[in-house]
């Protein structure tokens, strides 16, 4: 259970939200919707203990993500705008050693299928220097179907996907929150996803 | 955990593996550097084995610094970086295995050709025994301290310069002990007091430069 | 009766605090100075070996402690920010930087000025010397840093980690360099070994010393409040201070 209390995020002077908080149970899913430039990726970079709020605390199952820190982290995976990806590695590799590094050891044919899975199994051995940007998207997005944790957060994960990946991307999230996950997420699109509880969070100046 | 830390080394092994020509201009510019010494100072053996204590280790500082720079920045710029400190993994382990990576890339090649530089500078057989080891003790810790500079100036103006400013002053002990150690067995002194010293400042920098480096990179990718 | 000192370490507190000190340790200062050259010019014996250039020390041995404590204080500010998350500690760390950086150099220059006659060069790699030319490096790194970063709460903890990196290895950096001096230059060329001191040198040189403190207090506490505006401008209080200033006027 994730729970958050009174956040707020100044940047330079500028104060971007403050006493933002919610909880989120098992199967629950929230979006964080605001214009450009209103805070939602710096908010999903706080919940992840990427970046100290200037104010309020975030708490995984009742202890600040910091006490929790090791169970929080292998519980979550966050896709950013950044892909994490290395152009010298192969989609297949990137996908691998992604995952080993973060202590998920997970086997070639695993990643294969979740490469297929989000299908760009036909990518898996070029490096993905030459791959596009929407393929690039979809080799790290492939990840979701290796992680094994409970909260996913997703900073604009439809974003440079087509309608195909779209709809397979949204079915993976259903899936994922029907087991008893939870995932927080932004985006511009007009996307479907079947949950319990869905939640939203407007950001606004 | 074992499992992850030998990933990061792996990978960052293999990535250089693919970009081999970057090891070889840290090469390179070793190689460039010793060797403008004797051009610019005359080729008199006498004069050259006397100074070559201190350029050797000198250029070698130099060599190991200017590839800093690439210690975190292509995975902070790619996002790499970010999922590392989102392992569950401690950061601090993490790190050691990308500054072991980065030793075996650009410090350890640099004590490999070192010899044969002194070569260059009459060095008798000795001293260049003395220099090898000395460079393998003490280029640990310019790698493991780097690190600490390539992580706070990540993505930050004029980073490569602002690193050797960071970086340089707290390279002198180093500096002054491996240099110092060659200098000795030159004058038929014993190493050994020079050698501990620096086997001190790698077993130091081992324990406390992966600490501040893992609190530099969470402060920089905020 | 309790002082509730945590109603000071915003900076909304500081600052007229910070207004209402500034004069007291200026006239502190000057008080300082006054009898600490009064004692090094007029009290304090001519030198029987060095003449009257030996004054000299009397600010480059303050100069030269004010830069090491003020490193040492500098770093505890720092580690006193990033371990309570205090605004306040980091802009005092960001503002000794500068007075610290200009004794270390002050000390280099009178340290060259007293050369140049003891040993008629302008230099000589002294281990003194040259450790605090190190410093005068570590200084120049902080500024450097705290400077190309842009956004002020990173770079004050990257500053502070920086400063904290320092002040464990100014020991071995000194050390190492008194070492490699032994090895190199023997014991003949040496700051530390003059001639005893007398009992009025000291004391004239820790009356400087104290003259320095407080004007370095002075200075910073300055300095601070500027950076307080520059920072909060955006703030309430700020705003709050520049209407009725305005209204004075």
């Amino acid at each position: 259970m994730l729970t958050v209390d009174g956040l707020a995020c100044l940047r330079g002077d500028r104060l971007l939200f403050k006493n933002v908080g919610f909880e989120l149970k098992a199967g629950g899913l929230l979006y964080v919707l605001g214009e450009n430039g209103s805070g939602k990726s710096s908010l999903l970079r706080m919940l992840c203990g990427l970046l100290m709020p200037e104010k309020g605390t975030v708490f995984w199952n009742k202890q600040t993500i910091k006490k929790e820190s090791e169970s929080f982290l292998s519980n979550l995976t966050y896709i950013g705008h950044l892909n994490g990806l290395k152009d010298d590695l192969t989609a297949l590799e990137n996908l691998t050693m992604g995952a080993r590094a973060a202590g998920n050891d997970v086997s070639e044919d695993k990643a294969l299928a979740a490469l297929a899975a989000i299908g760009i199994e036909r990518c898996a051995n070029l490096p993905a220097r030459v791959l596009s940007q929407g393929q690039k998207r979809r080799v790290t997005l492939a990840k979701l179907w290796l992680a094994e944790g409970k909260l996913w957060i997703l900073d604009e994960p439809f974003a440079a996907l087509d309608i195909a990946s779209v709809s397979k991307l949204a079915a993976k999230l259903a899936e994922h929150l029907s087991s008893g996950g939870m995932a927080i997420l932004t985006t511009h699109q007009d996307v479907t996803i079947h949950a319990q509880s869905v939640q939203t969070l407007r950001l606004s100046e | 955990m074992n499992g992850a830390w030998m990933t990061v080394l792996r990978r960052d092994l293999l990535l250089a593996f693919r970009r081999r020509s970057d090891v070889a201009t840290t090469l390179f510019f070793f190689l460039i550097v010793s060797s403008l010494f004797p051009l610019g100072i005359g080729p008199e053996p006498a004069v050259l084995s006397s100074i070559a204590p201190g350029v050797l280790w000198v250029a070698a500082l130099l060599a190991g610094m200017l590839s800093l720079t690439r210690l975190f920045a292509a995975d902070f710029a790619d996002g790499s970086l970010e999922q590392m400190l989102l392992a569950p993994q401690p950061l601090t382990l993490l790190v050691t295995a990308k500054v072991l990576a980065h030793w075996l890339v650009c410090g350890l090649p640099v004590v490999l050709l070192a010899p044969l530089i002194g070569l260059q500078y009459a060095l008798p057989n000795d001293a260049l025994f003395v220099l090898i080891i000395s460079l393998l003790l003490g280029t640990p810790a310019l790698s493991l301290i780097g690190a600490i500079g390539a992580a706070l100036t990540l993505g930050v103006r004029g980073s490569g310069l602002l690193v050797a400013l960071l970086v340089l002053p707290l390279y002198i002990p180093v500096l002054i002990f491996g240099a110092g150690a060659v200098a000795a067995s030159q004058h038929g002194m014993s190493a050994q007091a020079h050698l501990s010293l620096l086997a001190a400042c790698s077993l130091l920098s081992l324990v406390l430069a992966p600490l501040a480096t893992a609190a530099a990179l969470r402060i920089s990718v905020e | 009766m309790s002082i509730n000192w945590f109603k000071y370490s915003s900076p909304q507190a500081f600052y007229p605090l910070a207004g209402k000190m500034i004069p007291w340790f200026a006239l502190l200062a000057t008080i300082f100075a006054i009898a600490g050259l009064y004692i090094s010019f007029a009290v304090a014996p001519t030198d029987f070996q060095q003449g009257e250039a030996y004054r000299i020390i009397f600010v480059h041995v303050p100069a030269a402690w004010m830069s090491m404590v003020i490193y040492i204080v500098m770093a505890g500010w720092a580690a006193l920010g990033l371990a309570l998350n205090a605004r306040l500690s980091a802009m005092m760390a960001q503002a000794l930087a500068p007075t610290g950086a200009i004794f270390t150099l002050l000390a280099l220059v009178t340290g060259s000025l007293w050369g140049k006659p003891m040993w008629g060069a302008w230099w000589v790699w002294d281990a003194r010397l040259t450790s605090e030319l190190i410093l005068l490096f570590l200084y120049l790194g902080f500024i450097a840093l705290q400077a190309s970063i842009d956004d002020p709460r990173r770079a004050d903890r990257a500053g502070a980690l920086l400063a904290l990196v320092g002040v464990v290895n100014v020991p071995i950096i000194y050390f190492s360099v008194k070492w490699w001096n032994t090895l190199h230059q023997g014991s003949s060329i040496n700051m530390g070994a003059a001639p005893k001191m007398a009992a009025t040198m000291l004391m004239g040189m820790l009356l400087m010393a104290l003259a320095f403190w407080m004007y370095t207090v002075v200075v910073a506490l300055m300095r601070v409040r500027c950076i307080m505006l520059e920072r909060e401008r955006a703030s309430d209080w700020v705003k709050a201070l520049s209407v009725s200033a305005g209204e004075k006027s």
